[in-house]
């Protein structure tokens, strides 16, 4: 489906299928389109073209009550009138549910979100937290096929967003239903999403779990946008069965899996800083290097400890710069850190080298293949 | 200033206002209320008699007015909520980058004076002017049609007059709502329609009562509209406390008559309070 704002195209001819009970998120920097394609399914926004179905039907033209989607609002649009209890039952007393029912269903969903007792208070008497909860409930209640949330955690503390983060995937988990939702925050995807579609300037940049996006970016936005990436630019040498010979501008020889490395020339390889092992260089140190390793010398720029790994800035001699994240295991504090200038020889395995650019290979088995029939189609 | 003086800044802050209001409403209220309890005349003075009996007197001698003072106001402010609402509501949600002139033309016929405005009525609504004269002569309405010295006359200059003061407030309750309630009602099954009632109305509550006190407490209290568009059969009493003021100079008569306004307007309003709900207005 696409959406045009005037000339400006928010969503570009975006294709997206989601499963039943699945925890999918829309991940992408502000303006991406990714709320513009939630409001889209939720029915906030008009299709320019394209449709969108909910299962079997096609929903394109519904009003949003007229859809079996609910919406959690970036900042809850709790109606301030209204009770706790009133404003969980107002799509209940819409659709015409009878009074014992509703105070039934009120009551299961306040337990739901451990806020039992709060009927009668006013939202602008709840913390943020809180009414994070209700308008879960409130959009819960309603049993619909799909809950659409758009950034739900965005306005709270980071505390309780890990707990809220928590709470979603339990809460999701014991009543089975769809969650699209939508974050700028990588982690938070991450975290709590079965599969992830990264969004950028309306089109999706990658889609898959959250694991592939992170152990095989597909392009320099998504390795950059989901945790840091080392990217260096290569020739391909060569290839075998399992690894393809990249060859460095340098002359270093580096491998990657062969099935990432498809046809083109040149391509650009990369490699997650916290996959990088970093051994000091001395002068007894020899330069055999085990077969099955990938290795790079350099020279440590800077160094930063900050307790859990310590941050190393590595320069290669054709000025290369890597990041590296070195666990402190054995290390007991900053004494033991290596120091500016130091050579160093990084090593990594090749199997953790990926590869982006104009030659990419088929996905590596284990790709997600739907089984069921989509859920929400767009 | 001593640290343990502090406290009083904000206190200091509301002496001038304070004086004011002393000077120029609490004190002249005191004097009309004694005033009204006064006998005598101009030639041999007047003594304060405590002379209760004039609000009485004077209820009885104008009650028809007075009635039609408030019949009128209420007929006004309801009006100008029915034209006020959409107006406001239109400017707040659907005025885009134009709000601001859109406003700026609501408030545009302060820039004349009332009684220039209301006179320039009188023009539209007279018996030959433009608008009747050409529909006369073309033979759309009678020759004996009028609408100027009618109730409909004083009321629409009332109304007209009275606009911006609905206008406004209800445009500041409306645009202080997040569309996103109303997003969130249409989501939980709400119509368009249900939508608005459910949500956008009772959030623009405040703003119904702000605006229609503002335009019923001065409407009623009016004495130029119907005096200029109205004639002796919609006088209203504010025009009567006048003319017993500055024709009649029957200054405890008209002390007595403005004090019972007062206390009317003060008992609807009290009233109107209870029933739109007035833990509305602090909300």
């Amino acid at each position: 489906m696409t959406k045009r704002f005037g000339d400006v195209v928010a969503v570009d001819d975006l294709s997206l299928e989601v499963k039943p009970g699945e925890f999918f998120a829309l991940l992408g920097p502000s303006g991406c389109g990714k709320t513009t394609t939630l409001r889209m399914i939720g029915g906030f926004e008009e299709v320019t073209s394209g449709s969108v179905y909910l299962g079997d039907t096609d929903v394109t033209d519904l009003p949003p009550f007229k859809r079996a989607t609910n919406t959690v609002f970036q900042n809850y649009a709790l109606f301030p009138h209204l009770t706790v209890f009133e404003n969980i039952a107002f799509g209940l007393r819409r659709r015409k549910t009878p009074t014992n029912e509703i105070r039934h269903q009120v009551a299961f969903m306040l337990k739901l979100v451990e806020l039992p007792g709060y009927e009668d208070r006013k939202p602008n008497q709840l913390s943020g937290g809180q009414q994070q909860r209700v308008a879960l409930a409130r959009a819960l209640v309603n049993n619909p096929r799909v809950l659409l949330l758009d950034e739900p955690l965005g306005a709270l503390d980071l505390k309780l967003r890990k707990q809220m983060q928590v709470e979603l995937k339990r809460i999701q988990s014991e009543i089975g239903i769809t969650f699209i939702f939508v974050t700028h925050d990588q982690e938070e995807a991450m975290t709590m999403s079965d599969r992830i579609a990264v969004m950028r300037a309306g089109r999706i940049e990658q889609l898959g779990q959250p694991e592939e996006l992170y152990e095989r970016p597909r392009t320099d936005f998504v390795a950059g946008f989901l945790g840091v990436s080392n990217l260096i630019d290569a020739d391909v040498a060569g290839r075998d069965e399992r690894f393809a010979t990249l060859r460095l501008d340098g002359g270093t020889l580096l491998r990657a899996p062969a099935a990432y490395v498809n046809g083109a020339p040149r391509v650009r390889l990369g490699v997650r800083p916290e996959k990088l092992r970093v051994i000091a260089l001395n002068d007894d140190t020899g330069d055999s290097v085990d077969a099955d390793t990938n290795a790079l010398d350099g020279t440590v720029l800077d160094a930063s400890y900050i307790g859990v790994s310590t941050q190393y800035l590595v320069e290669t001699p054709d000025g290369h710069k890597l990041t590296v994240y070195a666990q402190n295991l054995e290390t007991s504090g900053a004494g033991e850190v290596l120091a500016d200038g130091q050579r160093v020889r990084l090593t990594w395995k090749p199997q953790h080298t990926f590869v982006i650019g104009p030659a990419i290979g088929p996905m590596p088995a284990g790709d997600a293949e739907l089984e069921e029939e989509p859920q929400v189609h767009a | 200033m001593p640290r343990h003086w502090r406290w009083l800044v904000p206190y200091l802050f509301l002496i001038p206002g304070g004086l004011w209001l002393l000077a120029f409403f609490v004190v002249p209220m005191l004097v009309m209320a004694s005033v009204s309890l006064q006998t005598g005349s101009l030639g041999t003075g007047y003594a304060l008699t405590w002379n209760f009996g004039v609000y009485p007197e004077m209820i009885g001698a104008w009650a028809p007015q007075f009635e039609r003072s408030l019949w009128y106001s209420i007929v006004v402010t309801a009006l100008t909520l029915a034209v006020g609402y959409p107006m406001a509501y239109t400017i707040a949600f659907r005025g885009g980058r134009y709000k601001s002139i859109l406003l700026l033309l609501v408030i545009l016929p302060f820039f004349t004076a009332y009684i220039i405005r209301t006179l320039s009525w009188k023009l539209i609504l007279a018996d030959n002017g433009f608008v009747l004269g050409n529909l006369k002569d073309i033979g759309f309405l009678d020759d004996g049609f009028r609408i100027i010295a009618t109730p409909i006359a004083v009321i629409s200059g009332l109304t007209y007059n009275f606009l911006p003061f609905m206008v406004l407030p209800l445009y500041v309750a409306l645009e202080k709502i997040d569309p996103k309630l109303v997003e969130a009602a249409t989501d939980l099954y709400a119509s368009r329609l249900q939508a608005f009632l459910r949500v956008t109305l009772p959030l623009s509550m405040p703003g119904v009562f702000a605006g229609s006190l503002l335009t019923f407490i001065p409407a009623v209290g009016d004495f130029i509209n119907s005096e200029i568009l109205g004639s002796r059969d919609t006088t209203m009493i504010g025009q009567i406390i006048q003319r017993l003021f500055l024709n009649n100079n029957a200054y405890p008569e008209a002390a007595a008559l403005g004090f019972m306004l007062m206390a009317a307007v003060l008992a609807l309003v009290f009233i109107y309070a209870r029933f739109v709900g007035a833990d509305e207005l602090t909300r």
